[in-house]
């Protein structure tokens, strides 16, 4: 039997937990999954707690959601402080420094928003950000983000899979791969001025790692819509790759043949792979890979994590690369 | 007052002030307030200053040569300690944050990692001048081979910028090195244009 501590990262019960009428209608669902649950976790209590969504720190307007089923997407870590996640970004569009998102990124305007899904399908549409917030059911999701200069966080992700969305567009058979582009507004953006890289950012997955499940398309955190300096008012969050893959803001969605030139794979070839799966062997030119930083972890004397083989998600991904050269293809 | 005293009497309070950057560094990680990532916030701020500090050092020379007075001459050795000072706070504190005292996994990286070795190189070429940086070294040295031996603090700077760039390479994220880069061959320049006319 597992016993987990509060020192273990266990989140206690708290009365702000109660569990919200959403997850209440929707109990038979999650009984169901608990039954399992119960006999792994080792009591009812874990259950009842996994089983409610994390309390929302009160900054934004809330987001409803229900625990995500899937297996292996609520990790049991301690979950980041809201504080740090929020302040300590990579948002190049708005500044290199890490608190720069956190400064400028209320300029953005994220509503009216479209998403343009366009290239190989049947269906090429726009969405709208309202209609696509309603395309399918909000789960709450707890991943491990590991950002590829050797920090981690723990994060309440709001969403749902890519693959209903693709579902929806009927993707065409010669549709190997999806791009995405993220907003390049020079106006509200000063990052875009400054040719740090060249904009649009541009992500991609190949067409199986796009229909992962795992692949969350996300327009919240910790039970809130997410912050701009996040990724609002829709991202991408693919957690057994370094986080730079997960786009944030995004304005298009593109089926397309060929592997997409990413933009950090334009910028510097060397050390940014298109897959640029987790991994603690494939070492970056400039630092090692084998441990990482979790940031809100008491500061100076906490101590570094193991990173993780696709961040602790093989059973999930690693089928996705039987029989690939994880050192070549990087 | 004459700005000959001015300068020798000045020297302790200036060259105590270089303190200042290294306990509030210290204070502010011991205190959670270096933001989210304290650890990566103490290592580049330690690094950054003793660039800063490089850079006071060997704008002294030019200094002298400048004002004509030799009186700048008494800061140099005690800036120069202080970057050392500082190095030596930033490859501690990366030893045990970032390599967690693993002197296995300090080697593997100063071995594949070209910014790592530049860095550590700058730091070792820095012993020996921070050794002989006091009266009596001068003395055993002589003056001449003294200066020799200092002269590689030109080296230093030059490795110290290259570690930086290195650094912030594949992130084309050059503002930072570039004004330090300018700083230091501005400060050459100087150097030897005086050097020139004399």
């Amino acid at each position: 039997m597992i016993i987990r501590t509060a020192s273990s990262g266990y989140v206690h019960p708290v009365g702000s937990e109660i569990t919200s009428r959403e997850t209440y209608l929707n109990r038979r669902e999650w009984m169901m999954a608990g039954a399992g649950a119960t006999l792994a976790a080792g009591g009812f209590w874990s259950t009842a707690v996994s089983a409610a969504t994390v309390s929302a720190p009160g900054v934004l307007p809330p987001l409803k959601s229900v625990p995500s089923l899937l297996e292996g997407a609520r990790t049991d870590e301690r979950i980041t402080p809201y504080k740090d996640a929020s302040t300590y970004n990579n948002f190049y569009e708005f500044g290199m420094d890490k608190t720069d998102p956190a400064r400028y990124a209320h300029r953005m305007k994220t509503r009216p928003w479209t998403v343009t899904v366009e290239g190989l399908v049947r269906k090429p549409r726009v969405f709208d950000i309202n209609d696509l917030l309603k395309r399918a059911a909000m789960e709450e999701r707890i991943y491990r983000m590991r950002c590829v200069e050797g920090w981690s966080m723990v994060i309440p992700w709001v969403g749902y899979s890519l693959g209903h969305l693709i579902d929806e567009v009927e993707p065409l058979g010669s549709a190997k791969y999806i791009e995405f582009h993220t907003l390049a507004d020079a106006d509200t953006m000063p990052g875009v001025k400054a040719r740090i890289l060249d904009w649009p950012y541009v992500e991609g997955l190949r067409m199986d790692e796009a229909r992962h499940p795992l692949t969350l398309l996300t327009f919240g955190m910790y039970g809130e819509v997410l912050p701009n300096q996040n990724g609002a008012p829709v991202r991408m969050v693919i957690p057994w790759k370094y986080g730079f893959k997960s786009g944030k803001s995004i304005v298009r969605i593109r089926f397309v043949e060929q592997q997409p030139t990413t933009s950090w794979v334009r910028s510097a070839p060397q050390e940014y792979g298109f897959f640029s799966n987790v991994n603690p062997d494939a070492h970056h030119p400039r630092w090692s890979q084998a441990t990482e930083r979790r940031i809100g972890e008491g500061g100076l004397s906490a101590r570094r994590h193991r990173t993780q083989l696709f961040n602790g998600y093989e059973p999930q991904v690693g089928q996705l690369y039987t029989g690939m050269d994880l050192k070549r293809f990087f | 007052m004459g700005v000959g005293t001015l300068l020798r009497q000045l020297k302790w309070p200036a060259l105590g002030l270089a303190a200042l950057p290294a306990i509030w560094l210290w204070y502010a990680a011991l205190t959670d307030r270096l933001g989210a990532n304290p650890a990566e916030a103490l290592i580049r701020g330690l690094g950054e200053w003793t660039l800063i500090l490089l850079c006071l050092t060997l704008s002294i020379t030019p200094l002298r040569q400048w004002t004509g007075r030799a009186e700048w001459a008494l800061w140099r050795r005690g800036l120069g300690v202080w970057s050392f000072v500082y190095a030596l706070q930033h490859v501690t504190v990366y030893l045990w944050l970032d390599m967690e005292w693993s002197l296995a996994q300090a080697w593997t990286d100063v071995m594949q990692r070209p910014f790592i070795l530049v860095g550590t190189l700058a730091m070792l070429l820095m012993i020996p001048l921070a050794a002989t940086s006091f009266n009596r070294a001068i003395r055993w040295l002589g003056a001449t081979r003294w200066k020799r031996l200092h002269a590689s603090v030109h080296a230093i700077a030059a490795l110290a910028l290259l570690h930086f760039f290195w650094m912030r390479s594949g992130k084309s994220d050059y503002a930072d090195v570039l004004l330090f880069g300018a700083v230091v061959v501005l400060l050459w320049l100087l150097r030897w244009g005086y050097g020139w006319r004399r």
